[in-house]
Formats: C-alpha cells, structure tokens, sequence
C-alpha cells in the first residue's frame, strides 16, 4: 500500500515539477507548482510529518502561490510568447549543465550512500515526533533562539517589501 | 518493495536536477522563481525523510525554518521583481543588463 502511495505521488510531483518548467504561461507554472506541493504534502505525511504537511499545504500552496498569482496578474503581461524567442547558446549550455548536475546525483546515490541508513525501529514514536505538540515543544525549548531570530527575519523582510513597493522611493 | 531512504533521496535528486535545469534554461523571472522554490522543496523532502529514518525531530525543525525563511525570500524576491518590471517593462532576464551598461 505504501509503496503504491509512492509510487503514484512521485509520478504525479516529477509531471508537475517538469510542467512548471516547461510551460510558456506563468499562470499555468503557478497551478502545476501548487499541484507539485500538494504532492509533496502527501510526503510528508507517509513520512509522518503530518505537521510540516499542513504548513506547507497552508504556507506554501495557500499563502506564497497566491502571492506570486497575484503579481502575474499585478504586472499586466502581453502575449507569454514575447519572452522566449529562439533559445539562445547560453539556454542549451544550461540544459547540458542541468543534466550533469542530475547525473552527478545519481552517480552519488549509486555508490549506496544511505544504504546503511537505519530502518524505522519504532514506527509509532515516529508518527508521534511529528504532531504539533512534540514540534512546538521542541520549538520552545530547545530552538527558541532560532525561533526568536526567525521572527525577527520576518520583520525585516515586511520592512524590505514595503520600502521596495513604495513609488515615490526613487 | 519496501520504501527506505534510497528512494526519497533519488526522487528529491531528480526535483532539484528539474529546478536546476528550470533555472538555467528559462528566461521568464517568475518562472525561474519558481525553479528556485522546486530546489528548496526538494531539499526540505531530502531533510523530513532523514528525520523519518534517522527518528530525530531536528530535520523537522530545520524544514520548519527553511520555510520560514523561503516565505521571506518570496516576499522580497515579488517586491524585487515588480520594482524591475516598472523600470525595465519585461520580464525577460535577458533584457535586465542595466549593470552592463
């Protein structure tokens, strides 16, 4: 069953994941990147971060993707065909050196790095350390100084966006 | 078949390898933003499936931050690109050279 459930998200994340790169219209890479993350939700919940997947379903699909729909929409785009002309040299040099890279990852994963990893001894306690409870507690004890800094992140990146956004800055 | 770590990690390899590719082949910013997103998801799904096999709620804790901070990124990054189509009225990276000139 569980192998199914993989199986059948990995397809679905590698099509979407490929679609966001390949389509002409930003509006459609938004949509196949959302589909990307709901899959990628159902990840993290076989891996027992039920958590994580509510936060990325609720932050990212939700949240950061409706963001970016709203500047495609914002900023007024004409036809999506004026941006890619011909593809450039620079454009099939890159294509090359995206392939390398993915070949030196399975090059690295062949040598059986992980084969060692252990397997899951406990598989309830597993599915316990991802709730909300355990990772707020952790959250406020052990990473509270992370936490403080990450808020403070947050602060500057509003102050940043606003500044940015303002018209009569320059 | 049963799934192990092996698995995540091949899968997590060819997502980025897409991203990668993503962004080094298109020339919409938007599109190569989201490239970018694809990278760092496929690497908070390398660290939640280490903290599944390895039974350590620290790789949860990283991909909690690497979110905080990729929701950062986003804001600044839109601010960033709506300011550059005003200036520049394209989205197309080949005509952001103005540092060239």
């Amino acid at each position: 069953m569980q192998t199914l459930m993989f199986i059948v998200l990995s397809v679905v994340t590698l099509f979407s994941a490929l679609m966001v790169v390949t389509r002409r219209n930003p509006v459609s890479s938004i949509l196949y990147l959302v589909l990307t993350f709901f899959s990628l939700a159902g990840f993290y919940v076989m891996l027992g971060a039920s958590f994580l997947a509510a936060v990325l379903i609720i932050v990212y699909a939700g949240a950061i993707m409706v963001l970016f729909l709203f500047v495609v929409m914002l900023l007024n785009l004409r036809e999506p065909e004026e941006i890619e002309g011909r593809a450039t040299v620079w454009q099939h040099f890159g294509f090359i050196v995206g392939i390398g890279v993915g070949l030196v990852f399975l090059a690295y994963l062949a040598t059986g790095t992980g084969a060692g990893a252990p397997h899951v001894a406990d598989a309830k306690m597993m599915y316990a350390i991802g709730r909300a409870d355990w990772l707020g507690k952790e959250l406020f004890t052990r990473f509270v100084l992370p936490f403080e800094i990450a808020g403070v992140l947050l602060l500057a990146a509003v102050i940043g966006a606003v500044s940015l956004a303002k018209k009569d800055r320059a | 078949m049963e799934i192990t770590l092996n698995h995540y990690l091949v899968l997590a390899a060819m997502l980025f390898t897409i991203g990668v590719i993503g962004v080094l082949t298109r020339r919409n910013v938007l599109i190569i933003f989201m490239s970018v997103e694809l990278m760092l998801n496929s690497a908070n799904l390398t660290l939640v499936a280490f903290s599944h096999y390895l039974q350590n709620i620290a790789g949860q804790i990283f991909v909690f931050f690497s979110m905080t901070v990729a929701a950062a990124e986003v804001g600044i990054g839109l601010a960033i690109v709506v300011t550059i189509f005003r200036n520049v009225g394209s989205l197309d990276i080949a005509r952001m050279n103005l540092l060239k000139r």
